[in-house]
């Protein structure tokens, strides 16, 4: 069977996909859902979430505080309304997961437990020890095993969206264990395929976050939102970039220099406290910290290693058993992989390539531009986030904004009428004939291994942290070419079965789309705010640029630049402020 | 870092070309550092972009690197190359139809772990909109280990039953039906029994244990078990000395609930 006729295409199985997919059957049984994904769901790089998820929980806490971080902590660049409406979900979402069995941390009341995380003033962060994005997948998984209209299709590797008459008609995709190409007729797609850190070549995120769906919306004419705006988490161990935890600093770790200086008294973040101040020092927002890093390294203080420069994470003080119980994970993790004990040891780390906080251009209903196209998690830009997120609200996003694309899809589907299948049969006949021409390709001599290493070398060189004019036009102009040389890229393997050289292949391609619209999105943006820091202009601009960046697909040529206001309801641009000085 | 040649003899199937597996060596400069994926990525990228497996966190917890290392079902991404010699053998788990190279078929897993049921049944729902169970750090502490599960098959791949009875829904999937069997917000024990105590399910395991051993993330599924196979046979007998005195759940009155 080439066409499979259904309600609803979701593309992706992860936290944001599974809410979506979970939220459609249990208010309309009657629908029915294609849930696609490359990997089996509990695949999902949700998996390797393990700080936390925010939602407002204590008596002195407030939806607005959470508001005033989200928004300070995103320099401005959050449309409020969004922001407004994600506050109030989240601890409705994150009570909900409770109810199917998320296995929570809990105070000695029996209550949900919140830890403090960074750039949050009030703790809001529920935890499951260190592993959160892991039980959250994981519920979220089992309980979606008991709607029989979610019909799965694991391991089927999505191409190309379906448009036609100003609508998104469906999806094609790979079955990978034939290697056959079907298509799939639906009325109504959602898109929840996760980020793109994998464009960058020192990265926490794991071998699918290849901006897929980004690429496969933009190509079919959905601008892409804010791309230029990619965060570095400051705690990733050297060599294999695996996350520290936010919540190692949240249970109180420390950052020193090379002279076991707590160095980020000198940006801004003090006072140094001994124990930790929320909203200060350790717990300062992650782009903040990862820009103190760059200068601490620049004045020759952080200290050498065969993998790059690190500071000291030190969690010594914190004890065995408050390590064993709240972070046994991590401990595990810098053990094994580098032979570091939490317990007895600084553990070494440095900034590493985390979340996109860009993506496919959403409003608030999680529609996107495209009628019949919809989009939640780390793939869409609502836009919540604005130039920096802060630590835990991301798993929050994927389950508010899910559950949201559900919601927008019932809405929108009554009045829809069927794919046009022959139309359907027609797109697939196309993409079919165009994986062949791939993979008739005489041997060229570009390998899909070689210029993925070009990409990542570029987007590092010219789009890292800290970036310039120079540094941006010289990865625009490598991307262009890597573009163009990507159409000569051959293939080794030609069979049909699994066939992971075609699939890395494919992601190749979407990495490479969407890595064009960070570098241009980038250097355009002249200014500095929050995750996007210029060399060359290093103030925040408001003027000019209080403003969406929308990248728009323009075949072999480089992506349109436009821009749209941002949304502001109750919270005029002010300075950033962290520290003691003034919360 | 210092550099080591290693020879990988890694196990090839391709169903299109290939009437049986063969193994196909390769000699890799690796990084005293690296796990054997990172080896297995440096074929990919370097020497042979033929080679199939499966992978994605690279940190241990999506669960799709299962592969047997030197006779021993591991995460391929946390298998250390200091821990093995110079020369690995690196196979697909055992007791799965091979779909090519080091990838196995899941479909059976997958149909089994729906089978048990793993999701919260409870009697008495929360009531209000938006609330929460309330569950102390004693009841947490009781089947979290057994959520820890991250699928990776290591123990099908070790377990003599399944190899014998392909009908045995097997150590991960039991270890998951106990993990909501003793949630305290959950009475689900009876729904799940169909599966869980059929002749399918827990009685089939002969306790050899080799599951527990192998489980990367401490999961203890031969326990999960064991202590199932206790709880069914409470139940049994209760029903012969008292029919009608347990709950429509299957638990015991006294433990049902106790927290919700
Ligand atoms: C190490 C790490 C730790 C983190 N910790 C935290 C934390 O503590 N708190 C927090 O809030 N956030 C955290 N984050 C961020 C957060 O985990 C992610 O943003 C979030 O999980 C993304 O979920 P998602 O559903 O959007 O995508 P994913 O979980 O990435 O899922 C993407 C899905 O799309 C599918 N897919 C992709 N491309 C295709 C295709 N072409 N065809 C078919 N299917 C496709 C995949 O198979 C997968 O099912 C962390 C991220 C990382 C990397
Ligand atoms: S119980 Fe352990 S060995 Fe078995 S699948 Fe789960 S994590 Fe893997
Ligand atoms: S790659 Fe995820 S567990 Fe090994």
């Amino acid at each position: 069977m080439e066409i499979i006729k259904t309600d609803i295409a979701i593309i992706g199985a992860g936290a944001a996909g599974l809410s979506a997919a979970i939220a459609i059957a249990e208010t309309d049984p009657t629908l029915n859902i294609s849930l696609i994904s490359k990997v089996y769901p509990m695949r999902s790089h949700t998996c390797a979430a393990e700080g936390g998820a925010a939602g407002v929980s204590k008596p002195e806490d407030s939806l607005d505080k959470h508001f005033d971080d989200t928004v300070s902590g995103g320099d401005w660049l959050c449309d409020q309304d969004a922001v407004e409406w994600f506050v109030e979900q989240a601890p409705k979402e994150l009570a909900r997961i409770e109810r199917w069995g998320c296995p929570w941390s809990r105070d000695e009341e029996g209550n949900v437990a919140v830890r403090p995380f960074g750039g949050m003033k009030v703790e809001r962060t529920w935890y499951a020890a260190d592993k959160t994005g892991f039980h959250i997948l994981h519920t979220l998984f089992q309980t979606s095993l008991q709607y029989p209209s979610i019909q799965r299709f694991d391991e089927y590797y999505s191409t190309d969206l379906i448009v036609s008459d100003g609508r998104c008609q469906g999806v094609t995709a790979i079955e990978m264990r034939s290697g056959q190409l079907k298509a799939f007729a639906a009325k109504c797609v959602i898109i929840a395929t996760g980020g793109a850190g994998r464009v960058f070549p020192f990265t926490t995120n794991g071998a699918i976050k290849t901006g897929d769906g980004m690429a496969m919306a933009y190509r079919a004419g959905v601008p892409l939102k804010d791309m230029e705006f990619v965060q570095y988490h400051p705690t990733g161990l050297p060599g294999t970039g695996i996350l520290m935890t936010e919540g190692c600093r949240g249970e109180g770790g420390l950052l020193v220099n090379k002279d076991g200086y707590r160095y980020l008294q000198d940006y801004g973040l003090g006072p140094p406290d001994p124990w930790p101040r929320n909203k200060a020092m350790e717990l300062g927002p992650r782009d903040i910290l990862s820009q103190a890093f760059w200068h601490e390294q620049q004045k020759g203080r952080t200290i050498k290693t065969p993998h790059g420069d690190v500071i000291h994470m030190d969690m010594r003080h914190l004890g065995e058993v408050l390590i064993n119980e709240r972070l046994p994970f991590v401990r595990d993790l810098a053990l094994s992989y580098l032979g570091i004990d939490m317990v007895h040891e600084p553990v070494p780390v440095r900034p590493v390539i985390h979340y996109t906080m860009g993506g496919i251009d959403t409003d608030r209903q999680a529609r996107t531009p495209l009628d019949g196209l919809f989009a939640a998690g780390e793939c869409a830009c609502v836009s919540i986030n604005g130039s920096n997120r802060l630590g835990s609200n991301s798993l929050t996003e994927c389950l508010v904004f899910g559950r949201e694309a559900g919601k927008s899809v019932i809405d929108r589907i009554t009045t829809m009428s069927d794919a046009d299948t022959t139309l359907v049969k027609q797109q697939r006949d196309k993409s079919q004939s165009e994986m062949a021409d791939l993979f008739m390709r005489e041997n060229t001599g570009e390998s899909v291994s070689g210029l993925r290493r070009e990409m990542n070398d570029t987007m590092e060189s010219g789009a890292g942290i800290y970036r310039s004019a120079d540094s941006l036009n010289e990865t625009c102009a490598t991307i262009a070419s890597l573009r163009e040389r990507f159409n000569a890229v051959t293939l080794e393997d030609k069979s049909n079965v699994f066939n992971t050289d075609l699939i890395q292949a494919l992601e190749l391609k979407s990495m490479i789309e969407v890595a064009q619209a960070m570098a241009h999105s980038a250097r355009r943006r002249d200014e500095s705010r929050g995750s996007h820091q210029r060399l060359d202009f290093t103030e925040r601009d408001d003027d000019n640029f209080l403003k969406h960046t929308l990248a728009g697909y323009r075949g072999a040529d480089a992506p349109s630049i436009d821009y749209r206001a941002v949304v502001i309801t109750k919270s005029q641009p002010a300075k950033r402020v962290y520290g003691g000085a003034k919360s | 870092m210092s550099e080591r040649q290693i020879t990988l003899e890694v196990l090839r199937y391709r169903p299109e070309s290939e009437s049986e597996p063969v193994f196909q060596s390769y000699s890799v400069p690796c990084q005293e550092e690296w796990v054997v994926l990172d080896a297995l990525n440096y074929i990919k990228d370097n020497l042979d972009r033929t080679l199939s497996y499966r992978w994605s966190c690279h940190m241990a917890v999506c669960g799709s690197c299962g592969m047997v290392i030197n006779d021993n079902p591991m995460l391929s991404c946390k298998a250390f190359l200091r821990d093995l010699p110079d020369h690995i053998r690196v196979e697909p788990l055992h007791n799965f139809p091979i779909e090519r190279d080091l990838m196995v078929e899941l479909d059976d897993f997958m149909d089994k772990l729906k089978s048990v049921k793993p999701y919260l049944i409870p009697d008495q729902p929360v009531a209000e909109e938006d609330g929460t169970y309330r569950q102390s750090s004693a009841q947490l502490k009781k089947y979290k280990p057994f959520a820890m599960c991250i699928n990776c098959m290591a123990c099908y791949s070790v377990c003599p039953q399944y190899g014998l009875n392909e009908g045995f829904v097997g150590p991960a999937a039991l270890a998951l039906a106990h993990r909501y069997n003793v949630d305290s917000r959950d009475q689900g024990r009876r729904a799940r029994e169909d599966v869980v105590a059929s002749n399918t399910g827990i009685w089939e395991c002969t306790f050899v244990g080799a599951c527990s051993e192998v489980c990367p993330k401490n999961v203890d599924p031969a326990a999960a078990i064991q202590q199932t196979k206790i709880a069914s046979t409470v139940d049994y007998f209760k029903d012969l000395l008292m029919p009608g005195k347990r709950d429509k759940s299957g638990n015991a009155k006294q433990a049902a609930g106790d927290g919700a």
